[in-house]
């Protein structure tokens, strides 16, 4: 968890930890930026009212990595898309974090495409680091980001609006994810004037808060384009890139990393590096990846629901 | 340039055989657990420097300073990149995908 001075309370810190391990069936309320969770199938399950929005999120798939613990990244991305199906009720769309490819090769592109539209949802992307790699990111915005050349957009969906965010080029030396001075201010304009209660979600590949600057998991601009979302009361800033489920609360904001459909990392710090946990015991590779589905609730105080659901349940 | 792990070989093969001539006309920078291994090396101009990326994650060598004098495409699991250093200074170098990687080449 992050170490920082605005992380939650040692009491919430501690209810998130124990979340971390839980796995599946855990459905997330963020209420008033205060997140509280119930088990599937309880209470908490008939909160998420009708009628509210809903959509998926699904991330880091990778296609084209074929290693330990995960040589078949499409079959897993496939039954991710299985599962949206069984679960994705009256979900509006999908987005996907990044990642998509491993080498952003055009094959691993069509692959994942042509897996991901089985969903039957409209599906908005922002890019990984590792789809940008070909020709500055060209291809990828082709095909992915058609309504931002650049990897970054924004859209409204029932009263909600949803914001693209590109941080994964023109990296520097030593530093961590970057969003760039043109795409600040693109986001400044894109938020002024809306009004403060309309509900913002915000989606980009590395987290935009710092996770573990050892690893390089954070975003150095990230808390300027946070000082933007400061003043709206529901902002949910949803990232991959770690691979891992972790949570973050600074006021109204409140922050969601996803599990990827292709191989698990480690915890900060719990290994030499970042790369993908190989030794993952038989049959336990399926707890480790998910989707995740985000409701969020137009009446009351009920801003956010957000629902992991690993490929094992 | 880019060598596929077969030439590589090879290559190091050869370098083998070779001996101390070899060591002064090439050194191997490995790229394990997401780190440059040595972060430091110091060479002689001419020397040919070879990156081998023995990671499952895709990285580059990215020289930091710019106008860029090097810069790799992506190396996947045991792809390699070669570049030559022909002129005296201290290059600082990182990977452009993971940017917290970071060496040197210091030539003199």
């Amino acid at each position: 968890m992050a170490t920082d001075e605005d992380a939650p309370s040692q009491g919430r810190r501690t209810a998130l930890k124990c979340m971390l391990w839980a796995g599946t069936g855990v459905m997330w309320t963020v209420a008033g930026g205060v997140p509280r969770s119930v088990l599937l199938g309880g209470d908490g399950a008939q909160a998420a009212t009708p009628g509210g929005l809903s959509f998926v999120q699904i991330s880091d798939s990778h296609i084209g990595f074929a290693n330990p613990p995960n040589t078949n990244t499409p079959g897993t991305l496939q039954e991710a898309i299985g599962r949206v199906n069984a679960e994705k009720g009256n979900a509006a769309l999908m987005i996907h974090t990044g990642d998509v490819s491993h080498l952003s090769r055009a094959a691993q592109f069509d692959t994942a495409e042509q897996i991901i539209k089985g969903a039957g949802l409209e599906t908005h992307y922002v890019p990984g680091e590792h789809d940008v790699l070909e020709d500055d990111g060209k291809p990828f915005f082709a095909r992915f980001t058609k309504g931002g050349p650049n990897g970054w957009y924004s859209f409204d969906q029932q009263g909600v609006h949803f914001v693209g965010l590109n941080n994964v080029q023109d990296l520097k030396a030593g530093g961590l994810g970057n969003l760039g001075h043109e795409q600040l201010e693109w986001l400044e304009a894109d938020l002024k004037g809306r009004s403060a209660s309309q509900p913002i979600v915000v989606f980009a590949h590395v987290p935009l808060w710092l996770v573990y600057k050892d690893w390089g998991w954070g975003t150095d601009d990230g808390a300027q384009a946070v000082s933007y979302l400061k003043r709206f009361g529901s902002v949910t800033v949803l990232n991959g890139h770690i691979h891992q489920v972790m949570q973050k609360v600074e006021g109204s904001v409140a922050f969601h990393t996803a599990r990827s459909t292709a191989f698990p990392q480690p915890a900060p710090g719990t290994a030499p590096s970042p790369g993908p946990i190989k030794d993952v015991p038989a049959g336990q590779l399926r707890a480790l990846l998910g989707v995740r589905k985000v409701q969020l609730v137009a009446s009351g105080k009920e801003l956010a629901v957000v629902n992991d659901t690993t490929l094992a349940g | 340039m880019r060598l596929r792990p077969a030439i590589l070989a090879g290559t190091m093969a050869c370098a083998l055989l070779t001996g101390v001539r070899a060591r002064a006309e090439g050194a191997t920078v490995t790229i394990d657990n997401f780190a440059f291994t040595p972060a430091e090396i110091t060479v002689s101009p001419g020397t040919t420097v070879t990156w081998l990326n023995r990671d499952d994650i895709p990285h580059t060598v990215t020289d930091a300073a710019e106008p860029r004098a090097f810069k790799s495409p992506p190396l996947d699991t045991n792809d390699s990149f070669r570049h030559a250093f022909t002129t005296p200074g201290t290059y600082h170098y990182f990977c452009s995908l993971h940017p917290h990687m970071q060496g040197t080449v210091v030539v003199r």
